[in-house]
């Protein structure tokens, strides 16, 4: 179904390592796969699994150290050509911003990234209706810095930044992690909002296999710098043998567990209450 | 066993801005503690979860100050006390603290063995003076409980360890002492699922061995609460809105703030996998102001007109608290 | 900013520091307005050690020459020195450990290195070779210099560990896809947070300037071409002052040294609780 949608990423055995000799560490690990446009791909896995190395080698943050990975079939060469299109919301909402100078002009400083920068009023303009986007007011934050602002909110300033910016494509570093739950299914609306409206294509890294299932459309699982799993959240989720992808499934604390924590005196109450 | 080992009794804290401001962040906040109890208290940040536990710890270290109220420990008063009283008297020995951050709660520049040896040592009866070694081996057959490799985690540096090892560390730490009470601040926060079970499983592994046996669990995962706590006390804009069972709370919540905080939960079970989490729009009061009428009532789907006049108190439904007299 | 002074202002600390600093740099500068300064230290004015008098305030020296004047001039060279030495130290200190901190890599542990080096072969040292090796043109700008140059270590190192924190934050990666360059990124998104820092680390190295000087001044390596505060003291000290109880002689000067430093001091410190961009608003 998605052969007639061209490739976007493009991995072909890819390697990233750090360091050299004997304390060189491998953060992924012979990884291949194709990113479609107009997808939203989640990437799951644990801390350490190379999830995020994997989020800057698309970013063009890295290069890869092993193999290929091209962007739309050509190497990244010029990174901020590259941000024209590519662009990311980061995981900690609270050092996003620079506390000197107004949420505002944070925003509006987005565009510089923009061949052909557009003129001051189409800019604000823009920046207005990211922000309508996100169902934040203009004027509730004109004059306003980071420090004034809560964790949740500033994670909405970042997506307002990605809606009035429009770029092709967005990695989400795990933008859900650091934000209370209110704030998570607020994120994870948006996403879908710029994949449907915007037809972005949208790499979501996550430790979470319940959020990434809610919004992919399909699911790889990353497991020592490896993709262990692949496929639609179907695939993934209900037809999997995979060890890890079933130990994700298990950590997570859910209602509807019986014994989530087996082998406990405490959880054996429980189940007996 | 059945008399209470924590009481809070009408527990307000607020902070003394600096043009003599003040921010009533947590406001007439009242419950009782069994021996053996796990409290989960839940809710949204900013809703005065971390100044509660300064305030049970009766560490209010200015700008926070105790407005009225009582915490007890055994019937032991912490309020109006001084902080060194507090830390040399309370900490670790009777009230314990989990903190979320474990990164920061260790001094980077010395080993978890010497932290661990510090906590011993600052507590020990005068005129009784232990040998190194020994604290080594008490530690150690403590820490061998966690399912560490007990001999490397002792003798790194926090920095050298993973992220579960530190928060296991931090933990082992501050029950070091078998408190009476321990204090968990979103222990878990900051973990990805797989570690937050691990450290779970060992907190469990600490009750089932008796290490400790009473705990108050912080934390804005509902579902998490669920299988962690006997009963869960929801908070917002410093107040418990509602607070029963696990099972009644999270299973059949009352109070339309925790159906709202139920509804922005994801599952992957299949049968709910395509249910909406609805987020709640708004954001909570400013507790610098006065608050008139019911503190949700702006983001309340379920709100009336005379919600926002009349101001809600505790009522009992069933035999749950509830703060709101429209909930069934 | 008028919000921060108000809130500088309402620190006791503060205000007292800035007072007396305020009050040094006025007798330093309105002195010689009111009063007959000889800049040059040379008029021979009454016979050695006159009590004060309505003409000569505070009496005169060993030589006979005019006290007050002499420590008018002294403050003089004294603040001059620790303004140079200042500077000099802030800005090398400010450029290496930014450059370091934010770069990162082997930049940054070469730099490093030579801090650490600076920083362990004791300043003081140095600065009794240079002075003593210099013999002819040893000015006061010279010696400025030379403690500015022995002293930016420590500057640098802190500068350093507060630049390379800012590095991992995420505003800086969100500033690089913003497209901005580094220079950018420096000026922008690195130094605004230092600034607070910046500038308690140019007073501090102010202060440690004068001292610096009153030291090599008092085993008589000091400036050949002026008074200062400390040249006043080792003439004092080598005229058998201290050992005669003459306390007109170093009493003076001495105090003048210690006030001025913990002025500095003071505001220091009361600026490290008050300068925190979060009170801004």
């Amino acid at each position: 179904m998605l052969s007639n949608k061209s490739i976007v990423f493009s991995a072909k055995n890819i390697s990233k390592t750090f360091g050299a000799g004997k304390k060189i560490t491998t953060a992924v690990n012979n990884v291949s796969f194709d990113i479609y446009d107009g997808e939203i791909i989640s990437i799951v896995g644990g801390s350490g699994c190379g999830k995020s190395v994997l989020a800057k080698i698309m970013l063009g943050l890295y290069g890869p150290s092993k193999g290929k990975f091209h962007y739309n079939g050509k190497k990244i060469t010029n990174l901020k050509k590259h941000w024209n299109d590519v662009q990311s919301v980061f995981q900690d909402p609270f050092s996003c911003f620079n506390q000197f100078f107004t949420i505002r002009s944070q925003l509006e400083d987005a565009f510089n990234i923009l061949k052909k920068k557009p003129s001051k009023e189409e800019i604000k303009r823009r920046v207005d209706e990211g922000l309508l986007a996100v169902n934040v007011t203009p004027s509730d934050i004109e004059g306003k810095y980071s420090f004034e602002l809560s964790g949740g909110q500033m994670q909405r300033m970042l997506l307002a930044r990605i809606f009035a910016l429009r770029p092709k494509v967005l990695i989400a570093d795990e933008p859900t992690s650091m934000v209370d739950a209110c704030v998570r299914a607020n994120i994870l609306d948006y996403l879908m909002k710029l994949k449907e409206e915007l037809q972005m294509t949208i790499v979501f890294i996550t430790h979470d296999i319940g959020l990434a299932n809610y919004v992919s459309d399909r699911i790889f699982i990353m497991h020592d710098g490896m993709i262990v799993n692949s496929g639609t959240p179907e695939e993934v989720l209900d037809n999997t043998r995979e060890t890890h992808t079933l130990k994700l499934l298990d950590d997570i604390p859910e209602v509807h567990k019986k014994e989530w924590i087996k082998n406990s005196h405490r959880s054996k109450n429980k189940e007996a209450s | 066993m059945s008399e209470n080992i924590f009481e809070v009794e009408n527990l307000s804290l607020h902070y003394l801005g600096r043009f003599g401001d003040k921010t009533h962040a947590v406001t007439d906040v009242s419950f009782n503690m069994k021996q053996g109890e796990i409290l989960g208290i839940a809710g949204e940040s900013g809703c005065g979860k971390s100044t509660l536990v300064s305030g049970l710890m009766g560490m209010c270290i200015p700008p926070l100050y105790p407005t009225s109220g009582d915490v007890r420990v055994r019937g032991e008063s912490l309020m109006n006390r001084t902080v060194e009283d507090i830390r040399s008297n309370v900490l670790a020995q009777k009230v314990s603290m989990i903190p979320q951050g474990a990164f920061n709660a260790l001094n980077p520049v010395r080993k978890i063995k010497d932290i661990a040896a510090d906590v011993i040592a600052a507590h020990q009866k005068p005129g009784s003076s232990m040998k190194a070694s020994e604290i080594y081996e008490r530690l150690r057959s403590r820490f061998d409980l966690f399912g560490m490799d007990t001999d490397r985690v002792l003798n790194s540096f926090p920095i050298q360890l993973t992220a579960g090892e530190r928060q296991r560390s931090v933990i082992g730490i501050s029950t070091l002492l078998n408190p009476q009470m321990v204090i968990a601040d979103e222990p878990t926060s900051a973990l990805d699922v797989s570690t937050q079970k691990e450290v779970i499983k060992m907190i469990f592994d600490l009750l089932d061995k008796g290490i400790f046996s009473t705990m108050i669990f912080i934390t804005h995962e509902l579902p998490l609460l669920y299988h962690v706590a006997d009963n869960i006390a929801i908070m917002y804009a410093g107040e418990i809105v509602e607070k029963g069972t696990a099972e009644q709370v999270v299973k059949d919540p009352r109070h339309p703030y925790t159906k709202a905080l139920m509804g922005a939960m994801l599952s992957s079970e299949k049968s709910q996998r395509t249910r909406k989490p609805v987020a709640i729009e708004g954001a909570p009061p400013s507790l610098a102001k006065k608050i008139v009428g019911c503190r949700f009532a702006e983001r309340c789907s379920f709100a009336r007109p005379e919600c926002k006049k009349n101001t809600q108190n505790i009522r009992m439904v069933g035999d749950r608290e509830v703060r709101c007299e429209y909930a069934q | 900013m008028v919000k921060l002074l108000k809130n500088l202002l309402k620190s006791p600390m503060f205000v007292i520091g800035v007072s007396i600093f305020l009050i040094t740099l006025a007798i330093a500068f309105l002195g010689p307005v009111f009063y007959d300064v000889d800049t040059n230290a040379r008029d021979i004015v009454a016979g050695p050690y006159a009590p004060s008098s309505a003409e000569h305030i505070l009496g005169t020296d060993h030589l006979g020459r005019d006290y007050m004047s002499l420590l008018i001039s002294g403050l003089r060279s004294s603040l001059y020195v620790g303004f140079v030495a200042g500077i000099i130290a802030t800005t090398l200190g400010v450029f290496i450990g930014l450059f370091g901190g934010f770069r990162g890599g082997w930049v940054d542990e070469v730099l490093n290195m030579g801090t650490n080096l600076f920083i362990v072969i004791p300043s003081f040292v140095i600065l009794v070779l240079i002075s003593s090796a210099v013999k002819d043109g040893r000015s006061l700008t010279l010696i400025g210099l030379i403690i500015g140059l022995t002293t930016w270590s420590w500057s640098a190192r802190a500068v350093r560990a507060q630049a390379s924190s800012l590095r991992s934050r995420d505003h800086i990666a969100l500033a690089r896809i913003n497209g901005a360059s580094s220079f950018t990124i420096v000026i922008k998104h690195v130094l605004p947070y230092l600034l607070s820092y910046v500038f308690m680390v140019f007073i501090m190295q102010i202060s440690s300037g004068i001292l610096s000087e009153a030291s090599i001044s008092m085993i008589g390596l000091g400036p050949l071409d002026s008074t200062s505060l400390g040249i006043i003291l080792n003439q004092a000290k080598d005229n058998g002052a201290l050992s005669d109880g003459i306390w007109i002689a170093f009493l003076p000067a001495t105090l003048i040294i210690t006030l001025t430093v913990f002025a500095l001091y003071l505001v220091n410190t009361s600026m490290e609780g008050v300068f925190n961009p979060r009170l801004r608003k």
